[in-house]
């Protein structure tokens, strides 16, 4: 039987099914998600452990933006014994978006919605076999119009 | 859509064949002088449901059925009208031959003029007839190429106008060719040669190509834009356009400005519509799917089809739609609300390759509306694809560029705009692989092809009810009037003048579409000529108070559109169009940094603290308060009678000089 998209979509929503989603607000520190500065917020959340930029991540996101309110970003990865992946927003007020963290066997993968208030970077960090992994992607956020 | 269930019940089948013999005899389709136009019915009192032509009476009936139905009752009629075949009355035989003496031809008859410059010999197996961008013009008009159309990095197609683009592609000077593909000499070839495009000498041509070729080894491609951009578009929201397709043979089309009626239309006027429309980069969101959006495929997402697989002379070719990305920026993502777009490269790149291993396809197809540095970039990254027949930006190249990636060579052609040409590619395959080509951009002279009569009926009749609408007169002009290029175009100045004028703001913004026809001097600008150039469906105009520094911001942002160096962050579009105001530009530097010197026409320095008047129009977010710009505009040329423009608020540029995509540009 193949499952149809929405009843997917409904299935995963009603059982949690996937990824194993904790409210990152308490789970990550507190501070890291009420700093202003990005480096702050890099710095609460993995102290100074170096981070590596990786190929083995998949940062999926517009090129510019539909609605600067709601940018849907995905992140997968093949990377083995995913730990964590964090997402940051370069320019947001509040730096750090998200954070998700993972137990067990499972799939690195996590699919969300961001606010953006304008053009820049966003940056995901894995945290894999104890390690940090990063990969990054510019985001565009314009006022529209004038299309051809 | 309920459209079927409103029809009134007066309209049966049986009575309208007599009802619009009534109002065939009626109302004549062509005047002279001053006709009084009393007899007609008030334009806007013409619902859809009741147009002679496109009303659909066959409540039930399959969309499908219904346009035969149509077509049945338009041949019965048509025989009653006395346009007997073309035949050339004094003035065209006259303009003809001024054609022949200037583009070299002999003084020959009209099918032999015809065969030297349309004859196109037979390569391959397959052919491909490609057009884009026609912007709903049903009839013939005068469409002027760039002659600023700036590219940064790299100088090469499309970024070339004027002479360099002549040389770069050999095109012998003074030519039919050489008018067709720049702004030189505009006035006086365009006075020469005469009008271009026009549904019913664009289908002589694609008649011709396809019988000539075999016609079931055609296909016909439309890239997009061309359900809107007119007064009969607007008013008969895309459906005269769906008709006009389906009579000319579209096989195959995807989308963007379709995408600015409500959804519920598109979906209705892609029913209607004969052949297939494709987009593999529009999805129905996520929660519009949880609430039972309707998809083409629930699974996938996908809103539209995203391919299609025809068989041509035993030869498997894909066709994958890739509808305008940016949508719902560029427009209001208000009438399409649970649709998504985006360039969506890597689905590009897995869907070629199932096209290639599970389908077969011999030849791979993109039917864009990128834009063409846009589809450069994807040629460059994608592998697998043939050809990428493109439109959007409007530019009209007499070559396919050649672009390399990992897995090969990719053509890239893009087919101007307006109906002003049809690409002709055909394919050699042999064991299941493109071996070689042939491409040629036709320009569709409509002096020089016959009227197709069947096409030229249909489009009297969808006209008939808006007639009176669309011939008043409004004014006349001393110069030509043109929109396309990066900034300003003498038609967008009038559009501004008109906007400062009727709405007493210092300073006007006008978008930066490429579409709009061109204006001869002493040509009368009639309402549809000014629809031809704002029929858009968020017209709504506004005025309110900016700061210098919101200004600033517009401006910036529009012109990072531009100008990115990166294709995938670019828009598409021109600059915003301003009025009452002048700017420097530096398209080389990133943004926030492009702006500066920006003053008001009489040389006072924009504040960028102070607030001024600004008054616009097509607002993308919300609706705009004010009437529609056409009908501003009409006010202006109504009270102006002539138009002549003294200042063009072009800007300023900076680091331009020597670029290949610009001429005749006063750098001060």
């Amino acid at each position: 039987m193949t499952i149809s998209r929405r009843n997917f979509i409904r299935n995963a929503v009603a059982l949690g099914i996937g990824t194993i989603i904790l409210p990152p607000a308490l789970m990550a520190d507190r501070a890291a998600f009420q700093t202003e500065e990005f480096d702050k917020a890099l710095g609460f959340l993995f102290t100074d452990t170096p981070i590596v930029t990786s190929d083995k991540i998949t940062l999926k996101a517009p090129d510019i933006a539909e609605n600067g309110k709601v940018v849907e970003i995905e992140v997968k990865t093949d990377l083995p014994n995913v730990e964590s992946i964090t997402i940051l927003s370069e320019k947001n007020p509040r730096p750090l978006v998200a954070q998700f963290n993972f137990k067990g066997k499972v799939r690195g993968w996590a699919k969300t919605r961001i606010k953006m208030g304008g053009t820049g970077n966003v940056i995901v960090v894995v945290k894999a076999d104890g390690k940090l992994y990063k990969a990054s992607r510019q985001i565009k956020v314009t006022i529209g119009g004038c299309g051809g | 859509m309920g459209r079927a269930g409103a029809k009134p019940t007066i309209l049966k089948d049986s009575v309208v064949p007599t009802l619009r013999k009534i109002i065939f005899f009626l109302v004549p389709t062509r005047r002279r002088g001053n006709p009084v136009w009393t007899r007609q019915r008030p334009v806007f009192l013409v619902p859809v449901h009741q147009h002679p032509v496109l009303a659909d009476r066959d409540a039930g009936a399959s969309p499908l059925h219904s346009h035969a139905g149509a077509w049945e009752r338009e041949k019965s009629i048509s025989l009653q009208n006395s346009f007997s075949q073309k035949k050339m009355n004094r003035r065209e035989f006259i303009h003809l031959m001024a054609v022949a003496s200037a583009s070299g031809f002999l003084p020959k008859s009209f099918a032999e003029m015809q065969r030297d410059f349309y004859d196109i010999p037979n390569f391959g197996q397959v052919r491909l007839l490609h057009f884009t961008d026609c912007h709903a013009q049903l009839l013939p008009i005068y469409y002027r190429e760039p002659h600023v159309n700036l590219g940064i990095g790299e100088s090469k197609a499309p970024h070339i106008v004027g002479d360099k683009l002549l040389q770069h592609f050999g095109i012998k000077p003074n030519s039919l060719e050489a008018h067709a593909f720049t702004y030189l000499n505009y006035q006086q070839a365009a006075e020469t040669y005469g009008k271009v495009g026009g549904f019913a000498h664009l289908a002589t041509l694609i008649n011709r190509l396809r019988d000539s070729y075999g016609r079931e080894k055609t296909l016909l491609l439309d890239s997009g834009d061309t359900w809107q951009g007119s007064g009969t578009a607007y008013w008969t929201r895309g459906q005269d356009m769906v008709e006009a397709c389906n009579r000319l043979g579209v096989d195959v089309m995807t989308g963007h400005w379709e995408f600015t009626y409500l959804a519920k239309e598109v979906l209705a006027n892609i029913k209607k519509f004969q052949g297939e429309f494709v987009a593999q980069n529009v999805l129905v969101k996520e929660e519009a799917l949880f609430e039972g959006v309707p998809a083409f495929d629930e699974d996938s997402g996908h809103a539209f089809k995203p391919y299609t697989m025809r068989d041509l002379n035993g030869v498997r070719v894909a066709v994958i739609g890739q509808a305008f990305p940016y949508t719902p920026i560029a427009n209001p993502a208000r009438f399409i609300p649970d649709w998504t777009f985006g360039i969506r490269e890597s689905e590009m790149q897995s869907l070629v390759d199932t096209v290639r291993t599970q389908e077969k396809a011999e030849i791979v197809v993109v039917l864009s509306h990128n834009g063409m540095d846009v589809d450069l970039k994807l040629a460059s990254r994608v592998t697998g694809i043939d050809v990428i027949l493109g439109g959007h930006s409007h530019d009209a190249m007499p070559k396919p560029s050649h672009v390399k990636n990992n897995d090969g060579t990719t053509l890239v052609c893009n087919a101007g705009s307006s109906g002003k040409f049809l690409g002709v590619l055909d394919f050699t395959v042999k064991e299941g692989k493109v071996k070689d080509y042939q491409y040629r951009l036709m320009p569709v002279f409509a002096n020089l092809l016959a009227a197709d009569r069947k096409m030229q009926t249909y489009i009297e009749k969808v006209r008939m009810p808006y007639l009176s609408k669309l011939t008043e007169k409004l004014a006349t002009t001393e110069q030509v009037l043109y929109r396309r290029g990066n900034f300003n175009g003498t038609y967008d100045q009038l559009i501004c003048n008109a906007l400062r004028v009727q709405s007493d703001a210092q300073i006007a913004l006008s978008p930066g579409f490429r579409w709009g026809a061109t204006l001869l001097p002493n040509q009368e600008i009639t309402m549809e000529d000014v629809l031809n150039q704002t029929c858009i469906t968020y017209p709504e105009t506004y005025t309110q108070e900016m700061s210098g520094s919101q200004i600033k911001m517009i401006l910036e942002d529009v012109c990072d559109n531009l100008f990115n160096s990166d294709p995938y962050w670019q828009q598409g579009g021109d600059m915003v169009r301003v009025g009452g105001m002048d700017y420097t530009c530096d398209p080389l530097q990133p943004i926030n940094k492009r702006i500066s010197g920006m003053t008001l026409d009489d040389g006072t320095p924009i504040d960028m603290s102070k607030r001024y008047k600004v008054a616009g129009w097509a607002t993308v977010k919300n609706q705009s308060p004010g009437k529609p710009v056409w009908e501003i505009v009409a006010d202006y040329l109504r009270d102006q009678k002539v138009v002549k423009l003294d200042k063009i608020n072009t800007p300023k540029l900076l680091n331009v000089k020597g670029n290949p995509g610009i001429v005749d540009y006063n750098y001060n």
